[in-house]
């Protein structure tokens, strides 16, 4: 193992920039991040580790063990394993639904005139969200459509459940048909989102469902609950803040410039964020004042994704190093919203000059400021933030100042607008058609969807980053959200540079093509950032759109999902909705579900059989692209046999089966 | 029909008080396989628990009361209805059916209880599927077929249970490579099997150029809980021709163990629920083979059996499920089997072809003198394939000598009949009609892998000394296709067909002394006896008294024996004491009295064969006949498949009965309760299929040669109310006759 190699396993992380911080603090300082902490944490409780455990009355915790195989009540190991596992989708589920309940509330403030901040930016994606969902335009002004849609996502998260409730409009209206009517024939088409949500709680208190099978179902339900919360959250931020079309930046801690104000966005939440970004240019006279040259705002998470897709903020860092940018000493203020804040930044800020600063209600740490933003004074809010981060800049201490010089460009901004937009150039009848017809000769493998978040048990951005170069030479075309959109970025692999250093002739001849007739000075990237967590419902979206080119269900589309290292709950209800709407997805650590052989056994094969999506459990990225690859080659190898079929007996349908 | 039929395995059961017993003593007690048990048990959960959701989300939006059944089926949903009894007709019919077999899954892991974990997997199964089929809708494509309906139950059915089908194989899982999945479906397609495939050995064998679907006897049933339709095939096989009860799960699970040969061949991964499929199929008796390498404590002696090695794992399973073929090693380039006869072959895959008003082409069989053949020569005359264009054709006379110590002049016609099978049987061969009628085409597949005319020969030869090895000595064959000589031939053969049809003519059943029995069928229909006449061939089309006569040259203890025609009770009926005796003795003393012309007084009973069920249409003072080949409703408010469900199975049912299409054409035709002019009512299918020859019938019978016209048919209606005023109109004679009732 070279030195280097050796180092990126003793840190734990994979990102040079992220090493050259943590190398700088065990030399000259005892500052305690996430990385120390998981090797304390070890061996971390198998039985938890297994989802064994059971803490959901106080007779508890039961384990199962040799000696004891059920729990007090009886629950056997598949009703707990169950259990704490669609708990867990629900916590995702919840979270993704909070985010859309956010956005839907700032719409009906919109309308009720009382956030003026905020305005309706892009019409066309208006128009479009209105036809899909169903919203009648005829005789309407845009205002009222935006009404008529805002009330649609209000009632779309609030519906009682019950069989006799309309389905979940937002999310029937986003998928096939095929994909309406499986959900409805399980019984998992959810009506209402918090309803869902609620249900799955009370499903799951000491003494209600102790049915595996029962359990998991309800499980999926609230996880597709979670994709039409998703794009519920897409559909708006677009109509409100702009649909992302492609944009040149750059990621990685390098981005941070001691000359500036530097201010990082936090958490996943455009809300706020578009506020600073705005509030930032033109408060560059305030900054000034204090000796700087400006104000630099930069992202971390998917708060930073959303702001790197609409305006072209640079990408600071992802999830897991998300402490170290406060130890260069040159970042002033972080300002957080929700989800994936990590209470440890924190502790850190303490040791320097970093203000952190909390902005939601339901998101606080003690010790930090604390902003109530609150959207009918959101510009107000905004420039709070940043005065705080101009204040701070003037406690920094300049010998405590160490950026590594360590940054990359990123092409950016591929919302699946953008993406056809880009194909329309060579095909403008069918754009999809560039991507399918490229599968079907062959010069594709298929689509990948990188996404999820950073994992201690695997080494930081290690598993995205081999994975994706692996892919890239087998020719898969990838699109990525999240931290693992971050990842990329941070690397440089969201360039041309990479498609050139990476990229199987299939994959370079694809992309070329796409250049050269879009003409484009600033080429395509190897890997295709299509936004935030939420926005992993745009790339549901692309697959919806080859299957339906193709005139088949999605689970004969070759396209694979995968998540590297998950973390998050929201990465379960991802995960589960991605197996649940037809996709082959890898997750490369271990969730806690090996407790029990019938719910693995279920998550790995039998939900291949209901739902045409199955899990992989990989954690060797090298391994993980074989599977992924044999996934996807199944697929184009089944298509071909049932078209064979098709013609041989003359049928007039192609095989619905899977 | 049956090849290798044995009466004994009716007798031979296995077990005492129970069933169950067949498994005594499988199971290592001090080292039982309980994680196979285990994966058992996690499978049945699964699969009941997702039949439940389905079920009661069905009921839910559909309400109790909506239908639920299989298409084309008179056995409701059959794996429910034959082990358990129930006629489910609506889905509110269900849940308590569901309920009680999740109550037969217990938590302790034996092998007891894992097998009724698969039986609950196997009902769950059953409901799954069912519900796919919902308000009409047909889930698949071809080749894949989901549910097999009752036509195809009975046309490959019997075959299956009087063991001409050696077996059947149902295949599952993923194999390791498409050619290895293909070798082994065409290693058991040159054996004779049945094959059901599930999951994506289908694509495989798709990839690997297999024939599949129904008209090769296998069928590709879908993915997953899809396998149930093997299951349920099998079990309607029992209830129609074994005449097992609904509801008798002991009687049915005994006749799947004895009668459908059958076993479980999984490739590649195994999850839970296939473990429970795996034990449903054990619990019918079949056992399972699987290419996964499982340790000694994951297998069970002789039902669960890891077998990685793809080379010898059919022969393997085959000796497990204790089937025996005889091999008939034919020197042709080509496979031969049963699974081929259906084959068709299209104008633009055929190599050559002979005969079918194109060309001049016969067949003839000729008894000759010892010193006139020379034994197993076979002699091409005239051009061979190579000397054609592709897509061309030739003229073709087949004349093939046989020369036996046993062999009679009356058997000529037998032996020439059979040519049809001998050659149809080939891969990539196909022949159709008889005499100088046939027309026959080599595929161009076939002719690739080195299929020549003189190949016609080698099949006719080996076949005939394989199936008739007492009376065949010697065979020879010259295969003609010089033009001239053909004309020359045919004229020849002429003679010989004219010889043999004065002589037929005058075959009627006062000429002769002897009747023949038939229980070649009691093998699956045990109490079932046909009497075969020379006016009244047996009901299944292909036992002429002629054939049964041969047969018994054949074999005197074999299925076909003679019965006197002694004491005459009814002329008119047709009912003798020894015919009676005869029956009584030989179904099990169920049958009292026969008759052999009347389909409303005591009539002959039916084993499940048959061609054609005529059923009496009271209003119209007549009869109504429908065809296995018609599959829509009929003026009596039945399809051929419910009919079928109240005639089969070797019970007297008077108004109803089973019979062969040629019997219409005889002057014993139901002569004891008016003959043909009773007839009210055919599909047109077989009107036009009996053509001028039923014509001719209505004329020589003082019907007049209209009558045919004053026939109803689908085209006139499909209910008595439609077809009366049809009938009044054109003054059919049945409404005038004597009463029927």
């Amino acid at each position: 193992m070279s030195d280097e190699k050796k180092k990126i396993d003793n840190r734990r992380t994979a990102d040079l920039a992220a090493l050259s911080v943590i190398d700088a603090n065990s030399s000259n300082g005892q500052i305690e991040t996430s990385y120390e902490r998981f090797v304390k944490m070890q061996p971390q409780c198998n039985f938890g580790e297994q989802g064994i455990c059971c803490r959901i009355c106080l007779q508890g915790p039961c384990r199962i063990t040799k000696k004891a195989s059920k729990g007090i009540c009886g629950a056997h190991d598949y009703t707990i394993v169950a259990r704490n596992l669609i708990r867990m989708m629900c916590g995702g589920c919840a979270a993704h639904a909070d985010h859309a309940r956010h956005m839907t509330h700032v719409g009906e403030m919109m309308v009720q005139g009382k956030a003026e901040d905020y305005t309706i930016m892009d019409k066309d994606k208006l128009y479009a969200v209105a036809d899909r969902v169903g919203v009648e335009r005829e005789g309407k002004n845009d205002e009222e459509v935006f009404e008529d849609l805002v009330k649609l996502a209000k009632e779309d998260l609030t519906r009682f459940e019950g069989a006799h409730e309309k389905p979940f409009t937002w999310l029937s209206k986003s998928i096939i048909e095929e994909r309406v009517n499986k959900l409805e024939a399980c019984n998992i088409m959810p009506r209402g989102v918090f309803g869902t949500i609620g249900e799955n709680i009370a499903q799951t208190h000491v003494g209600m469902d102790a049915d595996p099978v029962n359990l998991v179902f309800q499980g999926l339900k609230t996880s597709v609950a979670d994709f039409g919360s998703e794009h519920i959250a897409t559909d708006f931020s677009d109509i409100i803040f702009g649909t992302p079309k492609p944009v040149v930046s750059e990621a990685n801690l390098g981005v941070l410039d001691k000359d500036y104000v530097n201010l990082a966005v936090h958490g996943h939440n455009p809300i706020l964020s578009e506020m600073i970004v705005r509030a930032a240019r033109e408060m560059r006279a305030d900054a000034e004042k204090v000796g700087a040259k400006g104000i630099k705002v930069s992202g971390i998470c998917c708060t930073g994704n959303e702001v790197l897709m609409r305006q072209g903020v640079p990408v600071l860092t992802n999830f897991t190093s998300q402490e170290l940018p406060i130890m260069t000493g040159a970042l002033d203020a972080m300002v957080v919203d929700i989800q994936c804040i990590m209470p440890g930044i924190r502790a850190v800020a303490e040791c320097f000059h970093t203000k952190i600063i909390t902005t939601s209600v339901n998101v606080k740490i003690p010790g930090a400021y604390h902003v109530d933003f609150v959207e009918d004074r959101a510009d107000e809010k905004a420039r709070e933030v940043i005065n705080l981060a101009i204040s701070a800049y003037k406690e920094r201490n300049p010998d405590r100042i160490n950026i590594p010089q360590i940054k990359h460009k990123v092409v950016a901004g591929f919302s699946v607008e953008a993406i056809l937009n880009l194909f329309s150039a060579v095909n403008p009848d069918t754009p999809i058609k560039v991507l399918t017809d490229a599968i079907e000769s062959g010069e594709l493998r298929g689509v990948v969807l990188l996404c999820g978040c950073n994992n201690l048990k695997r080494i930081h951005d290690n598993n995205h980053l081999e994975m994706a170069k692996d892919l890239a030479r087998n020719n898969v075309f990838m699109v990525a959200t999240g931290c693992a959109a971050g990842a990329y970025a941070k690397a440089g692999m969201m360039t041309w540079e990479a498609v050139e250093e990476y990229a199987g002739d299939g994959l370079k001849a694809f992309l070329g093509r796409l250049n050269e007739a879009n003409k484009l000075e600033e080429k395509l990237p190897l890997v295709f950032h299509m936004g935030s967590c939420v926005d992993n419902s745009r790339a549901y979206d692309l697959m919806t759109a080859m299957a339906r080119q193709w005139g088949v269900d999605t689970p004969k589309v070759p396209y694979a999902a995968s998540a590297p290292e998950a973390m998050s709950e929201k990465a379960v209800a991802i995960g589960s909705w991605c197996v649940t709407l037809g996709m082959p997805t890898h997750v490369g650590v271990y969730p806690y579900i090996t407790g029990s052989d019938l719910v693995n056994g279920i998550a790995l094969q039998i939900a291949d059989d209901v739902y045409g999506g199955y899990f992989m459990w990989e954690e060797d990225p090298h391994k993980a692209v074989e599977k992924l690859l044999y996934a996807l080659d199944d697929r184009t190898w089944k298509m071909k046999v049932h078209r064979q079929a098709m013609e041989k007996y003359e049928t007039e349908s192609i095989s619905a089966g899977w | 029909m049956a090849e290798s039929s044995s009466l004994d395995g009716v007798l031979a059961r296995e077990w005492k008080e129970s069933f169950d017993e067949i498994f005594d003593g499988a199971v290592d007690e001090s080292n039982p396989p309980l994680k196979l048990f285990k994966k058992a048990y996690d499978g049945a959960v699964i699969a009941t628990s997702y039949a439940e959701i389905l079920l009661n989300q069905a009921i839910r939006r559909y309400g109790p009361d909506q239908k639920v059944n299989y298409p084309d089926t008179g056995y409701y949903l059959p794996v429910i209805r034959a082990l358990s009894g129930e006629a489910v007709e609506k889905l509110g019919d269900l849940p308590p059916i569901l309920n009680e077999k999740r109550k037969q899954i217990y938590e302790e892991l034996n092998f007891n209880n894992a097998r009724l974990c698969g039986e609950a997997a196997a009902y769950a199964a059953e409901i799954i599927d069912a519900l796919r089929y919902l308000n009409g809708a047909r889930p698949h494509v071809e080749p894949w077929t989901g549910f097999l309906g009752d036509p195809v139950v009975r046309r490959y059915g019997i075959l299956l249970v009087d063991w001409t089908i050696p077996g059947q194989a149902v295949i599952m899982g993923r194999g390791k490579s498409s050619e290895a999945v293909g070798e082994i479906i065409m290693d058991l397609q040159s054996k004779g099997f049945m094959i059901f495939l599930c999951n994506q050995v289908v694509e495989q064998a798709i990839e690997a150029g297999c024939k599949l679907g129904i008209d090769f006897i296998a069928f590709p049933t879908g993915n997953f809980t899809q396998i149930i339709h093997a299951v349920n095939y099998a079990l309607r096989a029992g209830m129609s021709f074994g005449g097992i009860p609904p509801g008798e799960r002991e009687n049915a699970r005994d006749y799947q163990r004895r009668r459908v040969r059958a076993f479980v061949i999984h490739l590649g991964e195994i999850d839970e629920v296939q473990v429970a499929a795996h034990f449903a199929a054990i619990f019918l008796g079949f056992p399972v083979i699987t290419d996964q390498e499982l340790p000694e404590d994951e297998q069970i002696t002789n039902w669960y059996i890891s077998h990685p090695d793809y080379e010898d794992m059919v022969k393997v399973i085959m000796e497990i499920r204790g089937i025996k073929i005889k091999i008939v090693d034919i020197p042709v380039p080509i496979t031969v089997g049963p699974a081929f006869e259906g084959e068709v072959i299209r104008k633009n895959d055929m190599r050559i072809e002979f005969g079918g008003g194109r060309t001049t082409a016969f067949e003839l069989v000729e008894m000759v003198g010892e010193d006139e053949i020379e034994d197993g020569k076979i002699e091409v005359i005239g051009p061979e394939l190579d000397d054609v264009k592709e897509g061309g054709s030739l003229p073709l006379g087949i004349v093939v000598k046989i020369f036996g110590h046993k062999m009679q002049q009356d058997f000529e016609g037998v032996l020439e009949r059979r040519m049809h099978d001998f050659v149809n049987y080939g891969e990539g061969i196909w022949h159709m009609a008889q005499r100088d009628t046939v027309w026959m085409r080599i595929s161009k597949d076939a002719a690739a892998k080195g299929f020549k005319i003189h190949h016609f020969g080698e099949l006719v030869v080996a076949k005939q000394k394989d199936e008739f090895p007492s009376i065949v000595d010697r065979v020879q064959v010259t295969l003609i296709t010089d033009a001239e000589l053909v004309e020359k031939e045919l004229e020849r053969a002429r003679t010989f067909y004219s010889a043999r049809d004065e002589r037929l003519k005058g075959l009627t059943d006062e000429a002769v002394d002897v009747f023949y029995s038939c229980i070649l069928c009691q093998s699956f229909a045990p109490n079932h006896v046909c009497i075969v006449t020379p006016e009244r061939p047996g009901l299944c089309g292909a036992v002429s008294w002629l054939d049964a006569k041969a047969a018994y040259e054949i074999d005197t203890t074999g299925p076909n024996r003679p019965v006197e025609k002694t004491g005459l009770l009814d002329e008119k009926k047709g009912i003798w004491e020894s015919t009676n005796e005869y029956v009584y003795l030989n179904s099990n003393r169920t049958i009292e009295e026969c008759s052999m012309y009347s389909f409303m007084d005591r009539p002959m009973t039916s084993c499940g064969c048959f061609e054609c069920i005529m059923a009496i249409v009271p209003e119209a003072n007549g009869v109504m006949i429908t065809t296995r080949e018609y599959g829509g409703d009929t003026p009596v408010g039945m399809t051929f498949s419910t009919l079928a469900g109240s005639v089969g199975g070797g019970v007297q049912t008077p108004g109803f009965m089973g019979h062969g299409r040629s019997y219409v054409l005889s002057k014993k035709f139901i002569s004891g309760d008016g003959g043909l002019g009773r007839v009210v009512w055919m599909p047109t299918e077989l009107k036009e299929s009996l053509g001028e020859d039923l014509r001719n019938r209505a004329e020589e019978a003082g019907l007049g040669a209209d009558f045919v016209d004053k026939i109803a048919d689908e085209t006139v209606g499909s209910s008595s109310e439609e077809i009366l005023p049809f009938l009044e109109e054109k003054g059919h004679p049945a409404l005038t006759m004597e009463s029927l009732i």
